[in-house]
């Protein structure tokens, strides 16, 4: 069964808008539940971290400059670097990582 | 009265422009990581103008790879829905949390309108400024940034194939390098965090190599790890007070 792309992307706006807007405008009190707020405090970290590793490994040519990749990238991160400077890192890491790899 | 309104007006004025200035360098990161996300659409078969209209309806960075990665894999609607839902969630904290800062006569499509573009980066900048919020400050953010994510990845899924292999390999760790920042500068001052990020990474790397667990997608695979583990986490390391806000720059 094929599936319609713009049925996709509406789907995806839609929840991503209301997820957005629905606290924003229903909420006005601080949510209470200790349970609640500490896993919607840890989703995000969890989802990010288990959506770049392996996969960075997998987005290269070779799984060496992915690894190598991540490792600056961590580093980068965790010593200040900012969002744009993380992500430059790790292009030009994968780059010149490649560049001997890959021939 | 028209002194009162036109002080209003100039203030407003004055915000906007400051959104504006601190919108434009968050534009130009979007627009390198975009690119990189537009690699990715064009990968699951969409065309330009599909991915600009992703981005620019959508404005979520690991949501859209997620769902891109889903098209690819022809999944199912709802699954759509549950990924976004997911990966997204974030977002919900970050809404709640701005909730506490509109003063309480903000008219409602002040809200709508600024709970559109959450972003990790817009709500970083939008949080860290003091006071009441006042709504122009967002605006001219977004107007400075939301048009470089869309174009950004409009120009992936055009250019991804005509750029050698070589720089589309390294354009595509781009994504993952915005996630880094994103988790990494919490889990350096929160070890929760860290070593929730290290258990992440080992058991997201352990299932795709676990027979049975392998063979389910991988969006769904993501669900599953973070329901499980952030509800763990949530269990054993409950949050205290009413919220350490993870990171206000990003």
């Amino acid at each position: 069964m094929t599936h319609n792309i713009y049925l996709y992307i509406a789907i995806m706006a839609w929840v991503s808008f209301l997820i957005r807007v629905l606290p924003l405008t229903l909420i006005q009190r601080q949510i209470k539940n200790r349970f609640l707020q500490s896993f919607l405090y840890y989703v995000p970290y969890v989802t990010l971290a288990v959506m770049t590793f392996p996969a960075i490994l997998e987005a290269t040519q070779s799984p060496l400059a992915g690894a190598f990749a991540l490792i600056v990238g961590v580093a980068a991160a965790w010593f200040g670097a900012t969002l744009f400077q993380v992500s430059v890192a790790c292009c030009m890491v994968v780059l010149i990582a490649e560049f001997f790899l890959c021939r | 009265m028209d002194v009162i309104l036109e002080e209003k007006i100039s203030q407003r004025k004055q915000v906007f422009r400051e959104g504006i200035r601190d919108g434009f360098p968050i534009g130009l990161g979007y627009f390198a990581v975009s690119f990189s996300l537009g690699i990715a659409a064009h990968h699951a078969g969409l065309t330009a103008f599909q991915g600009f209209l992703a981005s620019l309806l959508t404005n979520a960075s690991a949501g859209e790879y997620a769902v891109f990665m889903l098209i690819a894999a022809d999944a199912a609607y709802i699954e759509i829905a549950i990924v976004t839902l997911i990966t997204n969630a974030r977002y919900l904290l970050m809404s709640c949390a701005l909730s506490q800062r509109f003063s309480s006569d903000t008219p409602f499509y002040h809200r709508l309108l600024v709970g559109f573009d959450i972003t990790d980066e817009i709500f970083g900048i939008t949080f860290s400024r003091s006071g009441k919020l006042n709504p122009f400050y967002s605006y001219g953010a977004m107007l400075a940034s939301m048009p470089f994510w869309a174009t950004g990845t409009a120009l992936g899924i055009v250019a991804g194939n005509i750029l050698p292999v070589r720089v589309v390999s390294a354009l595509s760790v781009a994504l993952y390098g915005m996630f880094l920042a994103v988790i990494i500068p919490p889990a350096r001052k929160n070890r929760v965090i860290a070593g929730l990020v290290g258990v992440s990474f080992a058991v997201s790397f352990a299932v795709t190599h676990l027979p049975g667990i392998k063979e389910i997608s991988s969006g769904n695979r993501t669900i599953l790890l973070t329901l499980v583990l952030s509800a763990a986490a949530a269990i054993f390391f409950p949050v205290k007070g009413q919220e350490e806000e993870s990171e206000h720059d990003a």
